[in-house]
């Protein structure tokens, strides 16, 4: 049970990251963008090529930090493909979605993101192969904290734990201090009536795109820290991710933070319960339930 | 020469059926504006339900009830239809995000769903136990395919004159009328919530259909038939055709369809041995580009909506 729980709290780090990416756009944008997931892919598979470039380049970089598989070519790696991965959504955005937004079509804009979402993850798979990759070949084993109950979890799970609270809290920061914060929520509420009063919706919209972008290759790292990378990531994730925003209330950043983590652990409880063959169908469960008792998830604002 | 024409008829057979499907998806996306991400989960349970309804008793899993064809076909539809009915009456009324994110999660959940449980429809093996209707009288060769072909014919013109005569009437005017604009149809006493649900539901039914004749002609249908790239082709289909136009629809699927069977052809025939475990990729990229290219460079499709002014004013 325990061990379930922390399982859970761990994906639910991943889910965390991904789910307030993917509200902040469905927030401002409002469509169902079914290619989010496929970031957290690209995520992961920039930081590995980074990593192997950076391995290459200085064999310092080799080195494990302190008692932790990551190293520091990774937890470099981590940062450029934020960068990538960011730079990489804004220019999707670009390519497609502002092209179809132009056209006025919500709808159009979802099936856009499908179409987009198996151009990327067969071009992934197509470039890297079908096969799974990790960063590391060593194997790390768990830590084990107890053995009645059995506690036992890999320290490179803290790690990611932690990252995964320091981002929120700068997450907070940001909503809550900082111009882009205030003019993130003022376009989400009126975007007509934010630009009147001078917020660029333009510069907005790319800022939404990176930052999203940015927490979904961090997302996708800790997931390949974790599992392993393949170019399914995305498939296995878009339903878990969008039920972390169903669960949270779509658009809001605070409930899929929360969110990520209420679906992590559920998912991961009720295999108590059920095979673990039906894990893929977990997530949808959780949407009905929320739908049922809560349409407008935790924190949601029930528009249409 | 027979060769080719047999394969013909094997094609055209599929094409109608898939063209059905996306008739349905025309009902609920086109006319209506509502977005199905999971036409595959009604399609399925329109095939499970009528194998299952229609089949030969089976000791490993329920089912079996040994119906006759039209009423095993028509509780497949019903059993769609449910399905949608459900998950209709969660989302509609929600912003319009809740019914894409649901409907693609009924058909990931409906997928797992017959992959693992084998009490239900025999898991990741398939169904089986299912005979072909009229079988004894037809046999199992090229005859049998040729009528098979005309009653699928059959069946999707009567789809496609219904479908004319709904979208027609007063209530496809309403259908429009909602999709155009939600607050002026409200104001005008109409109920948004209740007619989309039936249009939805009366989409997923066609889609039961299809797949009911789909399993039929198989006799057999598994997890692997109801894979969420099923979803993605029919929608290309629409897509390519023209959202709103019914002949559009079936045009669209004709040529999506032969696009796809002739690429597939093609790569396995061509590509060299060391990269045919990627073909597969390579298609899939092909129907993500069909679908992005026409939504920037003609949304409308290739046969767009024609727009109907129902009374004339006097000029």
């Amino acid at each position: 049970m325990i061990q379930h729980l922390i399982d859970g709290i761990l994906i639910g780090s991943v889910l965390s990251l991904g789910a307030a990416g993917l509200t902040m756009i469905m927030h401002i944008l409002r469509f169902a963008n079914f290619s989010h997931a496929e970031l957290l892919s690209i995520g992961a598979y920039a930081a590995l090529v980074f990593d192997q470039i950076f391995k290459a380049v200085e064999p310092f970089f080799s080195e494990q930090i302190g008692a932790f598989s990551i190293t520091w070519a990774l937890f470099l790696a981590m940062f450029f493909s934020l960068v990538l991965t960011g730079a990489s959504a804004v220019l999707f955005d670009f390519l497609v979605f502002r092209r179809i937004r132009e056209k006025g079509d919500e709808l159009s804009m979802v099936f856009a993101s499908f179409g987009l979402a198996l151009i990327i993850r067969n071009l992934i798979g197509l470039s890297f192969g079908l096969s799974t990759q990790l960063y590391s070949k060593d194997i790390v084993f768990a830590t084990v904290f107890s053995r009645d109950p059995l506690i036992a979890f890999k320290l490179d799970h803290l790690a990611t734990l932690s990252i995964t609270l320091v981002i929120m809290l700068a997450i907070h920061l940001v909503l809550s201090r900082t111009n882009f914060g205030y003019s993130l929520r003022a376009v989400g509420e009126n975007p007509e009536l934010a630009q009147i009063n001078g917020i660029d919706l333009k510069r907005t919209i790319i800022m939404v795109w990176f930052l999203g972008g940015g927490l979904a290759a961090f997302a996708g790292v800790f997931y390949g820290l974790t599992n392993q990378i393949t170019p399914m990531i995305g498939s296995d994730l878009v339903l878990p991710v969008f039920a972390a925003t169903i669960v949270g209330g779509i658009g809001s950043i605070y409930g899929a933070l929360l969110g990520g983590f209420i679906v992590g652990v559920a998912a991961n409880v009720a295999l108590i319960i059920l095979p673990s063959g039906y894990s893929p169908s977990v997530p949808f469960l959780i949407i009905i339930v929320v739908l049922l008792i809560r349409p407008n998830g935790l924190f949601g604002e029930s528009r249409i | 020469m027979i060769g080719f024409l047999s394969y013909l008829v094997f094609f055209t057979t599929i094409a109608s059926i898939l063209a059905i499907a996306a008739l349905g998806l025309n009902l609920q996306w086109g006319n209506t504006g509502l977005f199905n991400g999971g036409v595959v989960a009604f399609f399925g349970a329109g095939a499970y339900g009528t194998l299952l309804l229609g089949g030969a008793p089976q000791s490993d899993h329920i089912g079996g009830f040994d119906l006759l064809y039209p009423i095993a076909l028509l509780g497949g539809m019903i059993v769609a239809g449910l399905l949608a009915w459900i998950v209709g009456i969660l989302t509609i009324r929600l912003r319009h995000d809740y019914l894409a994110i649901s409907t693609f999660g009924v058909a990931v959940a409906f997928e797992n769903l017959m992959r693992n449980a084998q009490w239900l429809a025999g898991g990741a093996k398939g169904l089986r136990g299912f005979e072909r209707p009229l079988r004894e009288f037809l046999g199992d060769g090229f005859l049998y395919n040729v009528s098979f072909l005309i009653i699928v014919l059959f069946i999707l013109l009567s789809v496609y004159f219904f479908l004319e005569l709904l979208v027609s009437s007063p209530f496809g005017r309403l259908l429009r009328a909602i999709r155009e604009d939600e607050y002026a149809a409200r104001s005008l006493g109409k109920n948004p919530t209740n007619i989309r649900l039936t249009a939805f539901v009366v989409g997923s039914i066609v889609m039961g259909l299809a797949g009911g004749l789909y399993g039929a002609f198989y006799a057999f249908v598994s997890p692997q038939d109801i894979l969420p790239m099923l979803t993605f082709q029919i929608w290309a289909m629409l897509i390519v055709g023209g959202a709103g136009n019914n002949k559009g629809a079936i045009f669209g699927a004709f040529l999506i369809w032969a696009a796809w069977t002739s690429s597939g052809w093609l790569l396995s025939r061509f590509a060299p041995i060391e990269t045919q475990l990627y073909t597969g990729s390579i298609q899939y990229v092909l129907i993500g580009v069909v679908i992005v290219t026409m939504l920037l460079w003609r949304p409308q499709g290739l046969f767009p909506e024609r727009l109907v002014i129902s009374q004339p004013g006097e000029r």
